[in-house]
Formats: C-alpha cells, structure tokens, sequence
C-alpha cells in the first residue's frame, strides 16, 4: 500500500504506524504455532530450546518424539487416532446428509415458521459449548449410549450440523430454481434432478459445511470428556490429558501432525471457497 | 357459460385459486419433510435434554426417596424441639438399608450440603449401628454423636423432604435459605461462586475487548490491500481458526512458562533480571493472552466480511468534500462496520463466556471460569443438578445478551464469514 507523493508527513507516520500495529498483530497469531514445530525434533526432554538447537548443532535435533508416537510403549496415540478418524467421519456425514436435507427444506419459499426453525437448527452452535455438553451427556447416558462410539457420534453430529445447514443455505441462496424447474419440465423425477442438478451446485457449500463438522469433531474434547471411556480415547483427549499431566515433547510431534492437517483442511476449504464463488458469480 | 366467468378453471376442471391452494400445501408439507429429520433429532437429542436439565436443577427427589420412613415419620414434627422415638426408628430403618446397600455415601453428602459437619456424623453412625439394640433409638443414636442431640441437623433433615427446590440456584450466587427459611448470604469466606461469574464476564469482556482493538485494523488491512497480498495474509488469521484449540493451548504453555520463550525474550532485552521471571501462566495473564490469540480470527472474519463491501470511494468522497482522514474515518467509515462489530463481539463474547479448555490449562486457579466449575460438578462431584442449575444461569445470561443485541443491532444485520 504506497502512499501517495502528496501525504502530509504526519499522516506518513500514522500509516507506518498503522503497518507496524498490523504486523505485530499477524506475528501474534500466526507466531504461536512455530514455536511447536522445532520443539517437536528437539533431542532432549525439555520444552525450551537446548543451547545446541540455539547454535543449530544437527544433533541437537531428532524424529525420537515422533518414533515415540508412533511405536511408544504403552502408547495411547495410536488407538486416539484411529477413534478420532473413525468418530469424525461418521459424525461428518451424518452432519452432511442431515444437515443438507435440512438446508434444502428451509430454503424452499414454502417453508413455515422458517426463523424459529433455523433458530433452533443452529441453537448447538449458539450455546456455549459447556451447556450442550452437560444436555448431550444426559441424552446420551439417559439411552445408555455412554463411553460408546455411537454415543460421541450423535454428539457431534448434533454439534456439527448447525454449519452444514448454514453454509449450504448459504450455497442456495445463490441458487437459480429455475433450473430445477427447466429439468421436471423436461422429465426429469425430483431424485433425478436433486442428484444430476442440484447436488453437483451445491456440492463445494456440501463440502465446506462438511469440513467444518469434521474439525468440530476431529478437534472437540468438552463433550467428549464427559462422553468418553477408556476405549473411545480421541486425539484430544490424549492431548487435554498430557498438557494436564506433564507436557511431554511427543505431544508436540502430535500437535505438529494436527498443524500439518490443519494446513491441508484450510487448503481444500480455500479452494473450494473459490470455486463457490465462481459458481455463484460473485466476482472481483 | 356466463356463470363461470368469475373463476378460471385448470385443465382439470377444478378452480385455479384451489389448485393453487393444493399445489402451495404441498411444496411446504414437502419443504417440512425435509427439515423433519434434523428438527427432530435435534429436539430429541438437544432440545428435551436442555429441558431435562431444569428439571434435574430443580429435583431433589433422591433424599426424600432414600428416607421414606423418616419423612412420614416427621410429618407430624414441628421442628422446634428433638424428634420424638418414632422419627429415630425411622432415620435408624431407613439408614440401614442404605448402609446395607452401599448408599449411605450420597445421603452424606447430600446432608453435608445442607449442613457442614453432617458426614462425619453419619459416617460414625454407620459404624456403630451394626451394634445397636432393638427398641430405645433415640437413647442409641444419641450416644454415637452428641450433634444427635443438636435439633439443627434434624431441621436439616426435614428441610431436605420437598422434591423439589430452588436451592441450587441459590447456592450458584453463593445464598441459601437458612433454617427460618429466609434466604441469605453464605458466610464471607465460602462465597466462591459469584467472584466466578464476575471473573468470567470480566474476563469475557476484556477478551472480546482485546480482540477487537487487534481484529479492526488487520481486518482493515486486509480488505484493502489488493487480492495477492491480502489472501497471503488471509492465511494467518485462517491458519490458526482450522488449528486445533489444544495446539494452540499447547504452544501458549510452552511460550509463557518460566524459562519460556517470552520470558527468555523480556532477559534478553533486560526488562526483567533473569533471576526474577514474572509468572505469565496459571493466572490471569495466560488466560487473556491465549483466549484473545485463540479468539482474534472470529473477530477478524466478521468484520473482514463486512469491510469488503464498503466501497473505498464512500472515503475519498468524504476527504474530497473536506474532512480530514480521521473525521472521514469516524463519520463515514467506522458506522458502515458496526454490522461487523456487532457479529463479531457477539460471537467471541460468547465464546468466550462459556470457555473451558484454556482457562483449566493455562489459568490456574486464579483463571478458573464458571464453565471449569459446571464441569468439575459434572465429573468430579457428581453434583448434577447444581451444574445443571449453573449451565441454565450461564444460558440465561446468553440468551440475554442476544436479546440486548437484538434490540441494538438486530440480529438480522449480524454477517458472519
């Protein structure tokens, strides 16, 4: 952003200041999340960079938390990730099928009572997290689904939904239904036109929705700590139970993992965010 | 032929108007089918829990079904002198089986909440009622514990018997209702709960604060600098929203432990001696600083998404016409952004008002927050029906806030992403 030749010096001041209050700003939240990454190749036990990392000494540095993860005795990560992975996809799609069904229903002109409806479709997003997790643990021990996969499950298809609706109500509202009409007009069965129209339009609000009750899920440790037992242990258990314990640096090398797959995630949902926008016109 | 001009018939034979009418039914009998399957899950699982919530908060049915006897027995007690035999044989009975059946622990805590100093009673009386004799109870119970004789801890009993009480809501703002049933403060050094509830708005109000003097002019920024510089920096503020929150806890500990980072940084510029590095972590300083970094991006977006849309023409106009940078900021500028104000400290006061995670990890006892409390009563103390009555006051004070802000803003102005 350069100025123009004409600023007054005083506001050339306030511009650079204006610059410098912004970087700090971005250094801030984007700083934090480096810090993880050398710590995890660190040799020793320690959670603060060793004099020999400081003078870059190759071994000061070492995969040992990460072999650590992966074939440590006794060790929890494994079975975490595998619930975590297993527990997020199914609660992603049944967030998807639920979620959309639902989207498609509110956005239809014909749908009654639409704002207490939408209302209560996106209450678990608008609660605090606290409060659905004390409800959700009373649901779930009341049909004895306590320490269950299934019962984490429905948890977080109820806490994943509320963005599935809002992001394919968002995707739809952009949506032209005279193309839909344009197909039964043409013979098409309402399944028909739904799969070979509609869905493929909506599909990157499907997907983006998607993406967000999967982070819910792969990332959610409230519920969850009420919810779970010893056999569905999730990643962020594992990671809430160790940074209360004792902080070791193999957590580290888990949390780089989830950075990394956090760093695809926000990849994907760039991309499709883009292509959204296309398809609905809205250019720059 | 001439009757039937008034109405327009469809091929069928039937009244456009009808057909209409019928056709319209069915769209939205159609668009509420589709909605049926959430709303319904959603109501089941969600909604009739919140429901259940309010009923637990306000039950107290598990004391008066654990002393049936006792209760009928009292009924005829007046409560202002000891008992009569007849209630001592009842407690002695009714005891018994809960001892017998390993339950006696609840009805020792349930009675410790009513009155301090009831367990250890109780727990004696468990041990020695296996020698009692039949006939003569009030002589035997008496001689196990002199509070036996203390008229006070059979009041607390009695005030136990209705199934249903308000006395956990009391108990959240630190007050009870004493033995003549009025209702007031609890004793100065056990009022824990409020200095809860203020801290946690404090520090809800503080964060939201923080991350709105940071958020505004990075969003700012980033709505008009051009398209390939601002998504670069999009990725800062994106990066860490799609980071999991315990990574993000997790690097907040490493960075402002003792020899952490910050601190090594604060040495090295000589603000601190080395031998004297502040505490940053489990207070409240590690709260603000890792709620406000964890909350920025849902600050950021909303007002990003709305500062996109105001054309930068509106602030040329207004210099051109004579104002100066600030004034144009001030009177044309920052009005068209308080949609985005609105949304976003909405949302992370809200957030924030309800976290858990952070504050249990990095605030310490000093950074506890009313949601620590609900969750240590769900998994701790098992005290269901007090964290019940706790979720439903901090739900209360949201739906309160989102009332407020309706009235100022209205929630249809509120954009997010």
């Amino acid at each position: 952003m350069a100025l123009p030749k004409y600023t007054e010096p005083h506001y050339r001041i306030w511009h650079y200041f204006y610059l410098l209050v912004c970087g700090c700003v971005f250094f801030f939240l984007i700083a934090p999340l480096f810090v993880i990454f050398p710590l995890s190749f660190n040799a020793e036990e320690f959670l603060v960079f060793s004099d020999g990392m400081k003078r870059l000494d190759p071994d000061a540095f070492s995969l040992r938390w990460y072999k650590d993860m992966i074939y440590g005795t006794k060790n929890p990560w494994g079975l975490a990730a595998r619930n975590s992975f297993i527990i997020a996809i199914f609660a992603t799609l049944g967030s998807i099928i639920l979620g959309t069904l639902a989207a498609l229903g509110l956005s239809s002109r014909h749908m009654p009572y639409k704002g207490l409806i939408m209302a209560i479709l996106i209450s678990p997003m608008i609660v605090p997290l606290i409060i659905s997790g004390v409800a959700i643990f009373f649901f779930i021990a009341k049909v004895g689904l306590a320490a269950t996969h299934l019962g984490i499950i429905l948890a977080h298809i109820i806490l994943g939904t509320p963005f599935v609706v809002i992001t394919v109500t968002a995707t739809l509202s952009g949506f032209d239904h005279s193309i839909t009409r344009a197909a039964s007009s043409l013979g098409s069965s309402p399944y028909n036109t739904f799969m070979k129209i509609t869905l493929p339009l909506i599909l990157p609000g499907v997907i983006s929705g998607g993406l967000f009750a999967f982070v819910t899920s792969f990332d959610e440790v409230v519920v969850v700590l009420f919810l779970a037992g010893l056999d569905n242990t999730t990643i962020p258990i594992q990671m809430w139970t160790g940074l209360r314990e004792q902080l070791s640096p193999t957590i580290l090398a888990v949390a780089t993992c989830l950075i990394i797959l956090s760093v695809l995630i926000l990849l994907t949902a760039e991309l499709l965010r883009r292509r959204s926008e296309r398809l609905r016109g809205i250019n720059r | 032929m001439s009757s039937e001009t008034g109405k327009i018939l469809t091929t069928d034979g039937i009244p456009l108007e009808e057909s209409l009418k019928q056709a319209e039914k069915k769209n939205k009998i159609k668009a509420f089918l589709l909605v049926a399957p959430l709303l319904l899950f959603l109501i089941i699982t969600y909604m009739i829990p919140i429901g259940d919530m309010f009923s637990r908060s306000i039950d107290d049915k598990m004391v008066t079904n654990m002393l049936p006897k006792t209760y009928k027995a009292m009924e005829n007690w007046d409560g202002k002198e000891l008992p009569s035999e007849e209630v001592f044989e009842a407690f002695y009975l009714d005891y018994k089986i809960l001892v017998k059946n390993k339950t006696a622990g609840k009805l020792q805590t349930q009675l410790n909440y009513e009155k301090n100093g009831f367990k250890s009673v109780l727990k004696k009386l468990a041990r020695k009622q296996k020698k009692f004799e039949e006939g003569n109870y009030k002589e035997q119970i008496m001689k196990v514990h002199k509070r036996w004789r203390n008229v006070e801890y059979w009041r607390a009993i009695k005030r136990r018997a209705p199934s249903y009480t308000y006395s956990k809501y009391l108990k959240g703002i630190d007050m009870y209702s004493n033995e003549d049933g009025k209702i007031v403060q609890v004793s100065e050094d056990r009022r824990i709960h409020r200095i809860l509830w203020i801290r946690t708005v404090e520090v809800a109000f503080f964060v939201t604060l923080f991350c709105f003097l940071m958020a505004y002019p990075i969003a700012h920024l980033l709505a008009t600098l051009p398209m390939k510089y601002s998504n670069l920096l999009m990725i800062c503020v994106l990066l860490p929203f799609w980071t999991s929150l315990l990574v993000r806890t997790a690097s907040w500990m490493i960075l402002l432990q003792q020899q952490g980072i910050v601190n090594d940084f604060f040495v090295w510029t000589g603000l601190v001696a080395d031998d004297n590095r502040p505490e940053m972590m489990y207070n409240k300083t590690g709260t603000y600083v890792a709620m406000t970094q964890i909350l920025l991006p849902f600050m950021v977006l909303p007002l990003y998404s709305v500062m996109k849309t105001i054309s930068p023409s509106l602030m040329r106009a207004g210099k051109s016409l004579g104002a100066t940078p600030a004034t144009a900021f001030f009177k044309v500028y920052f009005p068209l952004t308080i949609p985005g104000i609105g949304a976003g400290c909405l949302l992370v006061f809200i957030l924030a008002i309800g976290y858990y995670i952070t504050p249990a990890l990095v605030g310490g006892a000093s950074g506890t927050l009313i949601s620590n409390q609900i969750a240590y009563h769900m998994k701790s103390t098992l005290d269901w029906s007090f964290a019940s009555a706790m979720g439903l006051m901090l739900l209360l004070g949201v739906l309160a806030i989102y009332w407020i802000y309706n009235k100022l803003v209205g929630v249809d102005n509120i954009k997010l992403g």
